[in-house]
């Protein structure tokens, strides 16, 4: 069972179908796309899709130039976001980015029970025989078009539920998604808290209607460009932040907000400053919480699902099943709660969609190998070719790109076996699980310089970790990353001694 | 702002924060991360780079050198200090010997909250000086 049709919900659907594992899809929605149905209010995505980029969008290389589309199997699948869009924006609207998810999911055939509307969960034995193996319960969902049973159920529900912190007054001010035509904001004071993109978002959008624009949280701003990450408000919403360093009439506080309460027609927010305790107040038109989502994730916490942060985001394995409910999984921007090893603090991708369509293709290989018995067949390699393959991979695989520290490039460097490639694996997997002898490839970054290859070899069960210089031009494949690539691989890949 | 509400309160009963008033601990909230590992599930790994600064919100972990437990954490203790500090890898691997909430601080930022928190400085002092003179009485 899968529930939810946003873009991480039609991603696992055609990874599992393509893999043979029956399933059945429900979604709230009437159609596909998830959370892009409606969102981002300002219409315009904030991942892009580059339209020339020297590589075939026909080719897997080119998912690293293209955030936005699903990724099928074949060739002529791929890539359905640049076709559609206008060409006046890198960034596709809101209403190019529905349109791609629906294509992808006519074209390849997914099937949705869409209006079909989860209403519980239960945990019951599993059946003594048939079905997938090694679950131990079955679960039921009661939904409203019937009870549906399955030993893995996989949620793919989005972070979509409006969040509002626990200050006084801040319940009775409309949310992100509650927000006005722009028009109605015209000369208003508008108070926004939250310094995360969606206040930016809103903040850029006022710009040219608002009287004035206050933006308060407790935490400093964080920007992109300067983490070098995803972390921080995106370039495209920075011109409120430019405004207030200039003080041109944009207010950015550092903060926390006391209270926020009603008078007249307009409100009083109350502020304090954590450093120096210096307070303020403010009469204002419009307060809008920019306060972020959380996880609906329904009775699951009753069932036993633990869930973590202000996103109330369910606890995960690497694999993305509970890591307190065996056989219930999670897909989409949900997969946050696997935060992996977050080396340097840098999260994964796994909350957009160029980060999690790569989890869910490898979700579905995992539940179909290790819940339904099918064994996908490992492309082997020559000794030779290994460390150019590596490299490869390091220099062009999108998955390592979209998903540094996050996802690896795993090859089985067994003697007598011989090499095989593994395919992609969550690197804190590869890390923790123990197995034969074996190397993952990774891109990281450190949040300062360029991304770089990490290279974790396994050789009698320990694992240890090489990291290799960045380049500037980002490509890996030179004859120096090839020796230093074959020095560390040198003693795993030459042949075994000769019997005496 | 990516911490449970709840943790404002959990904190402020923590020696670590002990000098700390409301709106410093809900700044703290906010700097930090909130993180869960599964039972089993490792946090710090012996020799991999790139790992931070955690406070335990809720449950016990256990300090693992070369696959042998020598030591557990509960609430209110911290771990990975040593590795932010010094700029070197773990030399244990810390494992979740139950489901564990934790918050974390990047290693690179660690130097910054303790120079602008002098007093979380003067007790995460206080606290490697108890853990020295532990190790010091085992090893006489």
């Amino acid at each position: 069972m899968l529930v939810g049709s946003g873009p991480g919900g039609l991603q696992l659907s055609y990874s599992l179908s393509r893999l043979g594992i029956d399933h059945a899809v429900l979604s709230d929605d009437a159609a596909p796309g998830g959370m892009f149905r409606r969102w981002p209010v300002f219409q315009r995505m904030l991942s892009w899709t580059k339209p020339f980029t020297g590589v075939p969008r026909t080719s897997r290389a080119y998912e690293r130039y293209d955030w936005n589309s699903l990724i099928p199997e074949e060739d002529a699948q791929r890539a359905v976001m640049p076709a559609l869009m206008d060409g006046t924006s890198y960034f596709p609207s809101r209403p190019e980015m529905q349109k791609g998810l629906e294509t992808f999911a006519e074209r390849t055939g997914i099937r949705v029970r869409y209006g079909c509307h989860w209403e519980s969960t239960k945990a019951i034995p599993a059946r003594a025989s048939g079905g997938a193996q090694g679950g131990g319960q079955d679960f039921i969902l009661t939904t409203s078009d019937g009870d549906y049973r399955a030993p893995v159920v996989v949620f793919a529900v989005g972070v979509a539920h409006p969040y509002r912190p626990p200050i006084p007054g801040l319940d009775q001010v409309p949310h992100y998604g509650d927000f006005r035509p722009v028009e109605s904001y015209k000369d208003h004071r508008v108070f926004i808290v939250g310094k995360q993109n969606s206040g930016f978002e809103i903040a850029t959008g006022l710009l040219p209607w608002a009287r004035q624009l206050v933006l308060a949280s407790p935490g400093a701003t964080k920007l992109s460009v300067n983490t070098r990450t995803l972390v921080g408000v995106r370039a495209r919403y920075v011109q409120p932040y430019e405004d207030a360093a200039v003080a041109g009439g944009v207010i950015i506080l550092d903060t926390t907000i006391e209270e926020v309460r009603r008078e007249g027609a307009g409100f009083i927010v109350r502020t304090r400053n954590a450093t120096d305790g210096r307070e303020l107040s403010m009469a204002v038109d419009d307060v809008i919480a920019a306060t972020g989502f959380v996880s609906p994730l329904r009775d699951l916490p009753a069932l036993g699902v633990a869930t973590f942060g202000q996103s109330h985001l369910p606890a995960q394995t690497p694999f993305w099943e509970s890591a307190t409910v065996p056989g219930i999984f999670f897909a989409g921007t949900l997969n946050q709660g696997s935060p992996g090893l977050k080396k340097h603090g840098i999260p994964s991708n796994s909350g957009a969609v160029q980060g999690y369509r790569y989890n869910a293709r490898v979700l579905a290989r995992h539940l179909a190998e290790t819940r339904f018995g099918v064994r996908i067949p490992r492309p082997q390699l020559q000794p030779a070719e290994t460390v150019r393959f590596l490299l490869n991979e390091l220099s062009h695989g999108p998955e390592l790109w979209h998903q540094r520290s996050y996802l690896a490039r795993v090859v089985h460097l067994d003697r007598d076996r011989g090499i095989s490639d593994e395919g992609i694996l969550p690197l804190s997997y590869f890390i923790d699980a123990g197995g034969p002898d074996a190397v993952a490839v990774a891109l990281e970054s450190n949040g300062q310089g360029d991304p770089y290859p990490a290279v974790y070899l396994r050789k009698n069960g320990v694992v240890s970790e090489r990291l290799l210089p960045a380049h500037p031009l980002l490509d890996f494949t030179d004859a120096e990353y090839q020796r230093q690539l074959g020095g560390i691989l040198d003693p795993a890949l030459s042949p075994s001694p000769s019997p005496a | 702002m990516a911490v449970r509400d709840d943790v404002v309160n959990t904190i402020a009963a923590f020696s670590l924060f002990a000098d700390l008033n409301g709106p410093q601990l809900e700044e703290v909230a906010h700097l930090f991360d909130e993180t869960f590992f599964g039972e089993g599930e490792r946090i710090l790994r012996q020799g991999v780079s790139g790992s931070g600064f955690y406070i335990i919100l809720e449950g016990t972990a256990a300090i693992r050198v070369n696959g042998v437990d020598r030591s557990s954490l509960k609430a209110g203790d911290y771990f990975g200090e040593i590795s932010c500090l010094l700029g070197e890898v773990p030399v244990a691997d810390i494992v979740a010997a139950t489901p564990l909430r934790c918050l974390v601080l990047p290693g690179g930022q660690l130097e910054g909250f303790l120079t602008a928190h002098p007093k979380v400085m003067y007790r995460l002092l206080q606290g490697e000086a108890r853990k020295l003179k532990n190790t010091t009485k085992w090893l006489s």
